[in-house]
């Protein structure tokens, strides 16, 4: 099996997989980040959402051969000490009912404030409908990107 | 929890003395450290029951013996505690309690935390704090009714002198466990009552919380299990040579009627489930199908079932009634499809398992893993792990029987994972149903006389047929019977209607589809008296005055009889489930595909005292969509014996860009905690429904909505 070079939130790991392996069960089975969930495993419910190169991609489709020489960041690599405006924010607002969905949703919420500090609803929706959340956290999630956006999540 | 409570004083000094001398042993593991670690500490710790604990920093650690699956019972049950405790919330944390019979029923549904807990909670509190006021009275010398505890400080009333809990670690474990401790006026809470933030957030926003599918164990692999898609399927033969080609497949087994795949990783795993082949013997219920089902349950709606209540003379209320109503209702299958599917971690050695689940219902994995490996109940111990949503599934032990029967068979720790396919087609579904409902109006157009037909699948009946007598299962008929309406002439009958699909709990069991169909009746029953909806309910619910405030409250802040936007309407239902009283006004339009688009809904809640109202608003507000789901979207279908829907592309629910706006009352009350977790649910389908009939004039007599 072929060996693959994978820098997870600015560490460097060298993993030996087969190479359709996504990159999902790499980063928990293989490396323990286990902070990025499976969800569907097709890409349908947001779960997984890592970023790739500053981009949030669903892990759960992105095989280790693509994923491979890129800058991942996780959950984890966020911030050192739940420090991040959303993590801020989603404490704040008490965003999270049971948290599983909820790492997908950060990582969606802060690739979309990386490119628009200061995002409409309507920008919202395009950025975060991809991701489920059966507890129905949605208003609370809302509140905490404009929140966060306004860079006064404490 | 019954009388689990305390330690009473010859086993408190059992444990003090067994301990050694000067301290006692907390008696159990935090189970969150017991994953990866060695965790023996031995400190003094104050521990007067199996509630909590207080360490010589003052730092309170309370036992949370409950499930946590984002409902916040780990915050609430330490608010309790805490409470009656005098603690300083700040100095407060909370540990999972693992399985253990001290804490009596740990199962987690039918939102009973609160309500069947407090009492017990309270007095756990309350026990540790007047034990620390007698330590504080012997330290001073002086009489203990002198002193009071106050947010973590034993205070003498006359000089001000003050001692704070982790001083007075050490003299109270020597001070016997008092048997009735006086509890607390509720007029002095300070912590119950106030919207405190959740405990367990942080954990939730940076990848650390531990969730089922998060456990490690050293050793371990990773499997995945096959089941026949047709219900009551039978492995016929499995060829595994192919799969076996993979590296990093370890095995391929049958156990019972399942495959198992066992592999280095779960994608592996995966992988070679893929390339293994398997024959089934799909058993007898290949011609079942959603029509078979319904015919069946319309043969069965033609004649009277088990009676479950009767009031009056239904029947010549019927024959003098000058007017008439009737009207057929039907609820489909619906699966939970928690975010985390089901998955459990099992470590089987040496005639004992070691289970790490996300369960609702650790009592059931333990009696059934005991069962199937062969081994005495106490041989199974069983971690509660978080849970990514539970809803009633996660009340069914399978997906950790799985992982308890493979590791035995291949001696190693295994952790099961189900695939999101394993989980939609192998659920235990809300049941369908069918029902039939008839009004009468005397000519004064009052209300005189209802009958309810139910036509439904029984829990009980499938998972326990022997407790079902004479046709019989009040809990199928939950919210049908009894109704908060005065109506004289009531009859309410039940026709089980069992098939070979699973079924089980869904978030507010039967309610879900009971309130459903009482809510949108009692509206088509208001048009047909010519009466405002609100009006009609208010009249019906004259002695029913925790009911009729919460209509009233909803109403008005919905602004029930206001001008709204156009092509926008309201619609109103109510529900008494699980002790707690909820109105909701669902404000709705329709796209151009005449699809439902809910813009607001409003709730009154009257849950009796509200523990934590943050959490409380957040479980509301999660019923709501989850409400809104059932209404909207969800629907599990059967074909040739198997569930049609596989992911989220074939069976949807509600996602940010449908959520809408939602506003929670909260009624003040000082009667006894009602349920939490389920009855925001029940009013929602009706309440929207109700609105599509005030909008086009068309009545949704069929879940999920869809307007022709």
């Amino acid at each position: 099996m072929p060996s693959f070079t994978l820098t997870v939130n600015g560490r460097r790991h060298d993993v030996v997989v087969d190479p359709e392996m996504p990159l999902l069960w790499v980063l928990r089975d293989i490396l323990g980040y286990t902070g990025t969930k499976y969800g569907c495993g097709r890409g349908l419910c947001g779960a997984c959402t890592v970023h790739l190169d500053g981009e949030a991609i669903r892990s759960c489709v992105t095989s280790i051969e693509f994923a491979a020489d890129k800058k991942v960041a996780t959950i984890e690599g966020l911030s050192h000490n739940r420090s991040h405006p959303l993590q801020q924010a989603w404490i704040t607002e008490d965003v999270p009912q049971c948290g599983y969905c909820q790492s997908g949703q950060l990582m969606s919420a802060a690739a979309l404030l990386a490119q628009k500090p200061n995002p409409s609803d309507a920008d919202i929706d395009a950025a975060m409908a991809g991701h489920i959340c059966r507890c129905g956290t949605y208003n609370r999630i809302r509140r905490a990107i404009h929140l966060a956006a306004k860079g006064d999540g404490q | 929890m019954n009388n689990s409570l305390s330690l009473n004083r010859r086993d408190f000094i059992k444990t003090l003395s067994s301990a050694g001398a000067g301290f006692v042993l907390a008696f159990y593991l935090p189970s969150k450290e017991l994953l990866f670690a060695n965790s023996t500490h031995q400190a003094l710790e104050f521990a007067p029951n199996a509630w909590l604990k207080i360490d010589t920093s003052g730092l309170v650690t309370i036992i949370v013996a409950k499930s946590e699956m984002g409902q916040g019972v780990r915050t609430s049950i330490p608010m309790i505690v805490a409470e009656e405790l005098e603690a300083d919330w700040s100095r407060v944390r909370y540990e999972q309690a693992d399985l253990q019979p001290q804490y009596g029923d740990m199962s987690t549904s039918g939102s009973r935390s609160i309500r069947t807990g407090m009492e017990t909670l309270r007095k756990a509190g309350a026990t540790a704090r007047e034990m620390l006021i007698t330590a504080a009275a012997q330290t001073w010398n002086v009489h203990r009714n002198a002193c009071k505890a106050e947010r973590g400080f034993i205070i003498h009333n006359p000089t001000g002198r003050k001692l704070g809990y982790g001083e007075l670690v050490e003299a109270a474990v020597k001070v016997p466990v008092p048997e009735n401790p006086s509890l607390k006026d509720p007029k002095e809470f300070h912590i119950i009552g106030t919207a405190i933030k959740r405990i367990d957030t942080s954990d939730k926003t940076d990848g650390t919380a531990v969730f089922g599918i998060d456990v490690k164990v050293p050793g371990m692999l990773y499997a995945s299990v096959v089941r026949c898609p047709v219900f009551g399927g039978r492995v016929a033969s499995f060829d595994a040579t192919k799969a076996k080609a993979i590296k990093g497949v370890r095995d391929i087994i049958q156990i019972e009627q399942t495959v198992a795949i066992i592999a280095e990783n779960t994608w592996l795993a995966l992988k070679g489930r893929e390339k293994t082949e398997i024959v089934w013997n799909e058993g007898p219920n290949t011609n079942l199908s959603n029509s078979s089902i319904r015919e069946m349950f319309i043969e069965k709606s033609k004649a009277m079932g088990a009676v479950v209540e009767k009031l009056g003379n239904p029947s010549s209320a019927f024959s003098t009634a000058t007017k008439t109503t009737e009207a057929i209702y039907e609820a489909p299958f619906a699966a939970h499809a928690t975010m985390e599917p089901m998955n459990a971690t099992a470590s089987y050695k040496n005639g004992k398992c070691e289970i790490w689940a996300p369960t609702q219902n650790p009592e059931w994995i333990q009696r059934d893993a005991a069962q199937a490996l062969g081994i005495a109940q106490k041989d199974v111990i069983v971690h509660i792990t978080l849970l990514g949503g539970g809803f009633g599934r996660r009340s069914l032990p399978d997906y950790a029987l799985d992982a308890a029967k493979i590791s035995k068979a291949i001696s190693v720790p295994v952790k099961v994972t189900w695939t999101r396919e394993d989980d939609m087609q192998h659920d235990w579904y809300r049941p369908a149903s069918y029902h039939v409902l008839a009004g009468a109006f005397d000519a004064n157009r009052n209300l005189i006389g209802w009958t309810h037909r139910l036509v439904a699948p029984s829990i009980l009946g499938q998972r326990s047929p022997d407790q079902i007598k004479d046709g019989l299962d009040r809990r199928a008929c939950e919210c049908a019977v009894e109704m908060p309406y005065s109506i004289p002439h009531v009859l309410i009958d039940y026709q089980m209607a069992n098939t070979p699909v699973p079924i089980g709990a869904w978030r507010s069991v039967y309610a879900s589809q009971n309130v459903f169909v009482v809510e949108s009746f009692i509206d088509e029953l208001a048009f047909a008296a010519n009466t405002d909806p609100v009006q009609f309910r208010l009249e019906l619910l004259k002695r029913s005055p925790r009911m009729s405030q919460v209509v009233r409250l909803a109403a008005e802040k919905a602004g029930w009889g206001k001008p709204l936007p156009k092509g926008h309407a309201l619609g109103i239902a109510c529900a008494k489930s699980f002790e707690t009283y909820v109105a909701e006004v669902a404000e709705v339009s329709l796209d151009e595909e005449k699809r439902a688009r809910v813009h607001r809904v409003v709730a009154a809640v009257d849950c009796g005292i509200a523990v934590n109202p943050n959490t409380i608003e957040a479980q509301i507000e999660g019923s709501i969509v989850y409400g809104l789901s059932a209404t909207l979207k969800d629907e599990i279908t059967i074909e040739h014996g198997r569930v049609q829907q596989s992911n989220f592309n074939d069976y949807q629910m509600p996602r940010i860009d449908e959520m809408p706006k939602v506003e929670v009352h909260l009624v003040k009350s000082s009667e006894p905690p009602g349920g939490i977790g389920e009855p925001g649910l029940p009013p929602v389908a009706p309440a929207v429904c109700n609105a599509i009939f005030s909008l086009i004039n068309t009545r949704v007599r069929k879940l999920p909505l869809r307007i022709a």
